[in-house]
């Protein structure tokens, strides 16, 4: 493959970030939407091309007796400080690079056209289209780093264009506080990322030069596959607090995509991100950032798989955050919301399944690499049908003008695309043969479960409670009772226009079919093609539970009747808790207002205005007075000049002189 | 004698061609064709850039090694050529204005004499011709100096420029006659660097202080910078960004090579304490008087005399390192500060304003000159991600690499004042955005050449700095620097 789709992939959203940046505000709403649009569908092509050909084409550049290579289509030194400190801007293809090129381009097109009719008529729509072409730049350059000081860029602008995004509405203060409180959490978790790329790099620049790393750059993640990790686990030897050095950059480095990819405890910026627009949720908080940190453990998973602790740090991490943002979306009223804690508590399935995931066989087991393998295939299928839950809710907000589903109820009979579309993004999410999460749910408890019965077993419970809480949605909108506003008044709620619905139904029809996709030919750990077949017993006990869940749903949600009521009323301090998600923003508030501000930042401010600043006044105040004191030497007559002149230099001869003698 | 050595340099043949036309066209060309002069000069230097640019390196010594053309030489003669093309770009409103408009040709014909005089100062390797490039890139300044010959503070400016000109060659000569003596009867570079002297005499001291001293004038180091800052004020505009980027670049890469070359190892020990104290006073003084300068022409001085200090970092290192982290310095320096310049030079032409206090509220009125005056303050002051930092980060990096504590001192004190030139930049940058009260400039329409040179530069701000192969180019070319 030449350089020229590489470098284009990156090129088309930078420029259509520049050219809807700086010359939107004098383009008409109608053309930058179109430009915008046009610029991403041929990203799409070009990505599908690049993806296509990467996994079809059996190019021997690509795959070499059955196995997918790792290549790097180009890679250019960009700053070398040293010999070893040398950071690389490069374009870098693999399984796991290209299926997310694909996902990428896929949903930021279907959220290009979607924003077309929902954000029509909006004050800054130039502003948003430029944003939504920044963050897929970036989106794309995080995917096809090289390495890891470049991944760490485009990390950092991915969260920028974040923030951008949610503070869209920048009058709203809610909006405001939503994309400061998204950018600080997870800029606070990068910090531990970016300590933990030091250790890395630190160890990794000062193992010798003729070692196993052979002189190996300290940001180049590919030179740190599994042998030279573990050669370079038994040289460094150095521990801390019981675990080695490796063991604590990992999971320094996990703590980034942990703070991506909200899990628990840095999950809490993600419900207040749904401030921004919806289809922005569609796109960053459901389809692509938030997987980002799904991605950095898929990234380093050869690393993670030498130190061992690490993934079952990810695994508890992972398991616990997945049930506890199951049990919150039952009990919210918002869609968004509800949708928002569905995608924290997916993505934490994700990042079980990696956890649970061997980099080599067992003895006893064929699964070693499955938990990888479907980890990404769940991120491949979620992404679908959570941007198509999410663009249909902004369907139901754009009809209703309200979020919460409280104001619907009933719509199915005014909605009818979105209604199906709907049914099919939570069939799907329910895990329903033959719908796309059916198979990568069932892989990714066969992968579980081939770990240890107990993680299987717990994330069944909550694949459970998945389908519950979106068929209680469900019902909810669509069923439910009839809101009595929609009989009265002129103004009935109705389908969106074909901008909004046509990718409903795109992404309906992948959803549909996407599970039928061989992925384990396609990506695997290693490159080698992995076969696929369902797990009778592991299949039927999931559907099982997904039909008994839907079912409960539906006696309890599809007519108005008082057993909600009831069951709310069983206990009502749990359903307020669930309600307002355990507590965990006002434990927040409690630690950062009352340990944080008064303790910690009141002595930082002391600091910073008697120290910082009374140094920088002494020095302002010195350089004030001596410079009205040298004032005179710049008398503006050509004599004194020269005088100056001359005795400087017979001066400096002279003192140079004495000093020599 | 064989001619064919006047093929080794190409550059100064490019540069002689460029000027004969100019000046024929000038004198014979009549009245309609004088009108085509400054585009025919723009496009036809343009074209020189280029040439220049890619012309092969050709690693040549000719005349018994009194002149060499190398990468090094080569890469810093283009550098050059991109920012008078600035200049010329920007200064094209302003020789078409009445009075300046019948004496245009001459503006084109002594600038490019200076550049010619210029480039010979860069490859000399013997001192003779080296003398001869000072003075033919110093003189005829003096006559663009006092180009507003209806301005008395032109005729004042000239008069300062050429008095400390005729001063500072006497200095240089009488060091160089003391190095005459000294090597043995040579004035080539490679002898004075083979001379062995028994012990450090007084006549060496003298010699290389009265050097510096010659070659700080085209620098303005301190302390023999004083006539920077009224011949900056009283120059036109065009003319003070010429000095204070083509000049001031030019001197500090044949700095570089005297002293690295001709007074190299035997001799660094000496001057190396010398330019130490001369650097340090450089940055502070500049720093400090720029701070409270209120006409932007001067305030602009004082920046370039503090800017010298930290080019002059570069020499401390003697290495190809440093040399290539100077070159790409004064890359960086060339389109920063002429980005300043157009943006002055753009407002005076339509106001005729010249102090910051009439920068207040600019971006009300003129919101792209804002833009780029903004960018262009924080790339001289060196905020990231503008080209500014990069050059400030790699030379200090070059500085430190050699591992010595009082270098490591220098660019401690280096830093500190990097934090003073913050304040008096940002003042710049306060008045435009910041600084309450109407707008005192009005809305206008900057001229189509001056726009270009705006954007140019623009670019170079935000662009040498991220891609980094520029300062990789600069510093492989200065690997290549012919030591004879």
């Amino acid at each position: 493959m030449g350089l020229t789709l590489p470098i284009l992939i990156l090129a088309i959203p930078f420029t259509m970030f520049l050219i809807l940046g700086l010359g939107g505000v004098k383009m008409s709403h109608k053309l930058a939407g179109i430009l915008g649009i046009l610029g991403n569908g041929t990203l799409a092509v070009i990505a599908y091309i690049v993806a296509f050909t990467y996994f079809f084409s059996g190019d021997p550049e690509f795959i070499v007796d059955g196995v997918r290579q790792q290549v790097q289509l180009f890679d250019v030194t960009w700053l070398a400080f040293t010999d070893r400190m040398v950071v690389n801007i490069g374009f870098l293809l693999d399984p796991i690079c290209a299926m997310m090129l694909v996902v990428i381009t896929t949903i930021s097109f279907m959220v290009h056209l979607y924003s077309w009719g929902y954000m029509e008529g909006e004050k800054g729509f130039q502003r948003y289209y430029a944003f939504l072409a920044l963050f897929t730049f970036s989106m794309l350059g995080l995917v096809v780093a090289t390495n890891i000081f470049q991944m760490y860029i485009f990390w950092e602008l991915v969260g920028v264009s974040s923030y951008l995004l949610i503070g869209f509405f920048y009058k709203l203060p809610s909006a405001v506080s939503a994309s400061k409180k998204a950018f600080i959490v997870t800029r606070f978790a990068d910090l531990f990322m970016l300590i933990g790329i030091l250790l890395l790099s630190y160890y990794v620049s000062s193992t010798p030069a003729d070692g196993v790393l052979g002189g190996a750059s300290a940001f180049n993640f590919l030179m740190l596959n599994a042998q030279p990790i573990a050669v370079l686990q038994s040289t460094v030897g150095a521990t801390f607090m019981g675990a080695s050095v490796l063991t604590w950059a990992m999971v320094l480095i996990f703590v980034g995509g942990m703070g991506k990819s909200a899990m628990m405890p840095l999950h809490i910026w993600l419900p207040d991100a749904m401030e921004g627009p919806t289809p922005v949720s569609a796109l960053i908080h459901a389809a692509t950032m938030v997987v980002a940190g799904v991605y950095l453990v898929a990234r380093f998973f050869p690393m993670f798989c030498i130190v061992p602790d690490s993934l079952t740090f990810i695994c508890v991490v992972g398991a616990i955050t997945a049930f506890y943002a199951a049990v919150v979306a039952c009990a919210q009223i918002d869609i968004k919301r509800i949708l928002a804690f569905s995608t924290i508590s997916q993505i934490a399935f994700m990042m079980v399944a990696l956890g649970c995931a061997y980099n080599e066989p067992v003895e006893g087991v064929h699964y070693s690499g499955l938990g990888y393998m479907a980890g990404m295939f769940h991120l491949f299928t979620h992404a679908m049908f959570k941007a198509l839950l999410f663009l249909g809710a902004g369907c139901l907000i754009h009809a209703v003008h309200s979020n919460n589903y409280t104001e619907m109820g009933g719509l199915r009979k005014y909605m009818p695309i979105c209604h199906w579309t709907f049914l099919i993004g939570c069939l799907a999410i329910a895990g329903i043969w033959p719908l796309s999460g059916f198979f990568s749910k069932d892989e990714m408890l066969a992968a579980m479960f081939s770990r240890h019965w107990f993680w299987g077993a717990w994330m069944t419970m909550v694949a459970g409670l998945t389908a519950f809480y979106m068929f209680r949605m469900y019902f909810l909108v669509f069923w439910w009772e009839e809101n009595p506003k929609y009989k009265h008044e002129g103004h009935k709620p109705h389908d969106a226009p074909w901008q909004m619905s046509l990718p409903l139904i795109i992404l309906a029809a992948v959803s549909c079919v996407a599970g039928f996709i061989p992925f384990g030919e396609l990506v695997t750990f290693n490159g080698e093609p992995y076969h696929i077949h369902i797990e009778g017993s592991v299949a039927a006990t999931s559907l099982t539970v997904a039909v008994l869940a839907i079912a409960l749903a539906t006696i309890m949600y599809a007519k108005k009747n008082p057993w909600p009521e009831r069951v709310k009323n069983f206990w009502p301090s749990l359903w307020r808790a669930a309600n307002r998600r355990f507590y965990w923003d006002e434990i927040y508030m409690f630690i950062t207002h009352k340990f944080i501000f008064n303790i910690i930042c009141k002595s930082i401010a002391w600091f910073d205005r008697h120290i910082i600043d009374g140094t920088m006044d002494g020095l302002a105040a010195v350089t004030q007075w001596t410079s009205v004191k040298i004032k005179g030497m710049q008398s503006g007559s050509a004599q004194s000049y020269v005088i100056w002149y001359f005795f400087g230099a017979v001066v400096l001869a002279a003192i140079t002189w004495i000093c020599i003698l | 004698m064989d001619y064919s050595q006047f093929g080794a340099m190409l550059p100064e043949l490019i540069i002689l061609g460029v000027f004969f036309v100019v000046l024929l066209w000038d004198v014979f060309g009549g009245e309609s064709a004088r009108k085509a002069l400054t585009p025919l000069t723009t496009i036809l230097f343009g074209l020189a850039t280029v040439a220049i640019w890619i012309l092969p390196s050709s690693n040549i010594a000719a005349f018994g090694g009194m002149y060499v053309d190398d990468m090094a030489c080569k890469t810093m003669k283009a550098i050059l050529n991109v920012g008078v093309f600035i200049v010329l770009l920007q200064s094209a409103k302003w020789v078409e204005s009445d009075q300046v408009a019948i004496r245009k040709g001459e503006f084109y014909e002594l600038m490019l004499v200076t550049l010619f005089g210029m480039y010979l100062m860069i490859s000399a390797r013997h001192f003779l011709l080296f003398v001869i490039g000072l003075e033919s890139a110093s003189l005829p300044l003096a006559a663009m100096v006092a180009f507003n010959k209806r301005h008395y503070e032109s005729h004042e400016a000239a008069f300062k420029y050429i008095i400390t000109a005729v001063f500072s060659s006497a200095v240089l000569l009488m060091g160089l006659s003391f190095v005459y003596a000294f090597s043995g009867g040579s004035l080539y570079f490679n002898d004075i660097a083979a001379a062995v002297i028994g012990e450090e005499s007084g006549l060496l001291v003298c010699a290389l202080a009265f050097v510096i001293a010659g070659i700080g004038f085209k620098l303005s180091l301190v302390p023999f910078h004083l006539w920077t800052a009224d011949v900056y004020q009283g120059a036109p505009t065009a003319v003070t960004s010429y000095l204070s980027v083509i000049s001031k670049g030019s001197a500090a890469f044949a700095f570089f090579v005297i002293f690295v070359q001709a007074f190299g190892t035997l001799y660094s020990a000496l001057w190396e304490w010398m330019m130490y104290a001369v650097i340090i006073a450089t940055i502070t003084v500049g720093n400090l008087f720029a701070i409270r300068q209120k006409n932007m022409k001067r305030f602009m001085a004082f920046s370039s005399i503090s800017q010298a200090g930290y080019i002059m970092l570069g020499v401390m290192t003697e290495s190809a390192l440093g040399l290539g982290s100077m070159m790409y310095y004064i890359f960086v320096y060339i389109v920063s500060n002429l980005a300043v310049f157009s943006v002055i030079s753009a407002i005076e032409n339509k106001t005729g304003k010249l102090s910051m206090d009439d920068y207040d509220g600019l971006h009300k009125t003129n919101p792209w000159l804002s833009f780029a005056m903004t960018l262009a303050m924080f790339s001289l002051a060196g905020i990231p991600p503008f080209a500014g930092f990069f050059s400030k980060f790699l030379i200090f990096t070059s500085v430190t690499a050699s591992n010595s504590m009082a270098l490591y001192m220098l660019v401690l004190i280096a830093l500190i004042n990097t934090i003073i030139s913050l304040y008096y930049y940002l003042l710049v940058v306060k008045a435009i955005w910041i600084n309450p009260g109407e707008a005192k400039v009005e809305s206008f329409k900057s001229d189509g050449s001056q726009r270009v040179a705006l954007w140019i530069c623009v670019a170079g701000i935000i662009l040498f700095g991220l891609v980094s192969s520029i300062y990789q180019y600069c510093i492989d070319s200065a690997t290549n620097l012919i030591m004879l």
